[in-house]
């Protein structure tokens, strides 16, 4: 989908993005990783041409982006960012719309598409589409802004610290809202965070990013259990990395199949640190596991979480 | 330690006796019945040119008259003790409105009980307590709309009330014989010309400082470089006194007048209308181009990368975010500017422009203070509705781009 082909961008004499090169395979969801100053957000924004490649080429779809017009380009890429910029004077349903009007659909066509983006971020739309920004909280606004970012039915979604900016709490639900759209709609999806825990929430890959390259690339669990250089392992994080080792397992890899526990089961796609948790809270080394169906399908016991 | 809000109140309980609580209510009250108590209400001059005998209140309007002017001035001092609530200022408005048009009223009848037993040449000009009286009920008819959170179409409303009401007093001959409206009945015909004249000053040099100041304030946005020497330039000018900057386009206006004759047929001259618009131009840049610049530089950034990083065209940006989002700050630029060109298009008068300026210099050189009032008035007057207009239209325009 993506492929980045040795590109180096200079501000001044610095050099921000040193030779990076990155393929995304279509449907996967990216996450560049690093401190900041790291060059993630310069290397995001090139993917989109808002920043200019000094040398080297990107490839969008077998695409030279040089080649489109970047207007053109940016219709085709959702983009989010921090700190959203919705349009304060426009509406929430004009909002969302600003791409499908750029892109001169139809007026119906684009009220059955903000209708249907408001139903899949869970914003009533007969509440949310005639209201102005300033009336949203700080969640909806991320929320629409992501919503925006997907109007259009881009094939790519660009977004830079999208969570950045909202409490503990509306983060973690963004999160698990945009782990279930991006399961739902197959899109490819480059993040820039970082947040390790986000990344290794949502995250198919993490490049791992320092000093405008990339020091390591690989799944999160490979991130985790192989460290490519202590830079990584240190900010991956020695302490407690234990726990994160469980919070990208899934309980699918250590149910025991056909036994049975008592209370209330797990879904499959549960986290091994959630299983956890919820042993420690309700005092028992057993849990029970449910599919997709909420059949009971088996148990979790203690000892097997940390095999 | 930084005043807490509230604290102009708190002080204000301090002073002022406990049991009132409406402060601004309160002052204009005393205010308003010191002035009736100790100046006169008209004054009645044997002729224009001498200054008149101060006529209290009481003694040049009748007794109904008089006694309804005090029931009101009773209410509304009733009202100051009244605790905060819609159905008391909802009251003081419509008081404060009614005293506004009883005062009109009484001066017009006081005008017209003292010319009948005067002589012919004899004027009937306003005395301090009218000023004051009426300047207290319009703040006191302001102070409650605000405290009732009015918005653009209740002030219109309350406004197109008092107008109406003044202009059925003056349809039904009540201030006939007002010495200010016998000098208006001697230049009816001048007088609007005057008026026409000074509107058209005030309407050009607004338009071409837009059409100039626009495009410059957007320049001034898009490039910090210039912003010193521009701002440099155009706050120079404007600290150029108004008669000096008139006087001082005399020289060059004449030189290039003799230099090339022809421009004399399109009426340039080194007095008259031409300088008054250069120099009334010159003085509304300023507020333009800041305005505008301040406007676009203060639209959040984050709304243009988001509509960049969309696909928006450097021009989709400008016209459909920059724009309107930077226009409230713009058309105040606009509103300021109208509102001081008025006023300075008075002093044009003295290069030959002509205007309402013509009767305050007329009026001054004859030591007639009346005759300063019929061009002062109606400046007043224009700057204000001019104001109101502009203030309506950015409402207007604000709840268009709402969307």
């Amino acid at each position: 989908m993506i492929e980045i082909d040795n590109v180096t961008k200079y501000y001044g004499d610095r050099r921000v993005v040193d030779r990076l090169s990155l393929t995304v395979p279509a449907g996967d969801f990216c996450v560049l990783l690093g401190s900041s100053g790291c060059g993630k957000s310069t290397t995001l924004k090139m993917i989109n041409r808002l920043i200019a490649v000094d040398a080297g080429k990107i490839r969008v779809a077998g695409e030279d982006i040089g080649a489109v017009p970047a207007e053109a380009l940016r219709r085709r890429i959702g983009y989010a960012i921090q700190s959203i910029g919705l349009f304060p004077h426009w509406t929430v349903e004009d909002n969302i719309a600003t791409v499908p009007r750029l892109l001169k659909w139809p007026r119906a066509r684009r009220g059955d598409r903000v209708t249907e983006l408001l139903d899949m971020f869970r914003l009533e739309p007969a509440t949310y589409r005639a209201k102005y920004p300033h009336q949203l909280s700080g969640g909806e606004q991320q929320r629409v802004g992501v919503a925006r970012a997907l109007a259009a039915d881009p094939e790519l979604l660009l977004m830079d610290e999208p969570f950045g900016a909202v409490d503990p709490l509306t983060r973690d639900d963004l999160q698990g809202e945009l782990a279930r759209i991006h399961q739902a709609t197959k899109k490819t999806i480059v993040l820039v965070t970082h947040d390790i825990e986000e990344a290794l929430r949502l995250a198919t890959h993490i490049a791992v990013m320092r000093e405008g390259r990339i020091d390591q690339l690989g799944a999160p669990l490979d991130i985790l259990e192989h460290p490519a250089s202590d830079f990584v392992a240190d900010f991956v994080g020695r302490q407690g990395i234990g726990l994160k080792l469980l919070s990208v397992r899934r309980i699918a890899d250590r149910m025991r199949p056909g036994e049975t526990a008592q209370g209330e089961p797990l879904p499959l796609d549960t986290s091994l640190r959630d299983a956890l948790s919820a042993m420690t809270t309700r005092r028992t080394d057993r849990l029970p596991v449910c599919d997709a169906a909420g059949r009971r399908i088996g148990a979790i016991v203690l000892a097997d979480l940390v095999r | 330690m930084s005043p807490q809000p509230g604290w102009a109140a708190r002080q204000a309980a301090l002073v002022l006796p406990t049991g009132v609580h409406n402060q601004v209510l309160f002052v204009l009250v005393i205010v308003a019945a010191a002035a009736v108590a100790v100046s006169g209400f008209v004054g009645d001059a044997p002729n224009r040119l001498v200054s008149g005998r101060p006529i209290p209140l009481w003694s040049a309007a009748d007794a109904p008259m008089t006694a309804g002017i005090a029931v009101c001035g009773a209410a509304l001092s009733a009202a100051c003790l009244m605790r905060s609530s819609r159905p008391r200022d909802c009251a003081v408005a419509v008081l404060a409105a009614v005293l506004l048009l009883l005062v009109l009223a009484a001066a017009g009848q006081a005008a017209s009980l003292l010319a009948q037993s005067g002589k012919p040449a004899s004027r009937i000009s306003l005395g301090p307590a009218f000023w004051v009286l009426a300047s207290c009920a319009a703040l006191a008819v302001g102070d409650a709309l605000q405290r009732l959170g009015a918005g653009i179409v209740v002030q219109a409303g309350a406004v197109v009330a008092i107008v109406s009401g003044v202009l059925l007093l003056t349809a039904s001959g009540t201030f006939d014989a007002l010495s200010l409206v016998r000098e208006f009945e001697i230049r009816r015909q001048t007088f609007a010309d005057a008026v026409m004249r000074h509107v058209s000053l005030v309407g050009t040099s607004v338009g071409i400082a837009a059409f100039i100041g626009f495009p410059l304030g957007v320049v001034v946005a898009r490039r910090p470089s210039l912003q010193n020497p521009v701002f440099a330039v155009l706050n120079i000018l404007q600290t150029i006194p108004s008669i000096a900057l008139f006087g001082l386009l005399i020289v060059p206006l004449s030189a290039l007048v003799s230099a090339v004759p022809r421009l004399a047929e399109y009426g340039v001259g080194g007095i008259g209308v031409t300088p008054a618009i250069i120099a009334l131009v010159l003085y509304a840049l300023l507020p333009v181009v800041r305005n505008t610049s301040v406007g676009l530089v203060g639209v959040d950034s984050a709304a243009i990368e988001a509509g960049r990083g969309m696909g928006m065209s450097p021009g989709q940006i400008f016209r459909k975010i920059e724009l309107p989002l930077a226009l409230p700050v713009l058309l105040a630029g606009l509103r300021i500017v109208t509102v001081q060109a008025i006023g300075l298009a008075v002093v044009a008068a003295l290069i030959g422009a002509g205007g309402l300026g013509t009767f305050v210099f007329e009026g001054l050189g004859q030591y007639a203070v009346d005759l300063v009032l019929l061009g002062a008035l109606p400046a007043i007057f224009l700057a204000l509705a001019a104001d109101f207009m502009l203030q309506i239209l950015t409402t207007m325009l604000r709840r268009r781009f709402a969307r």
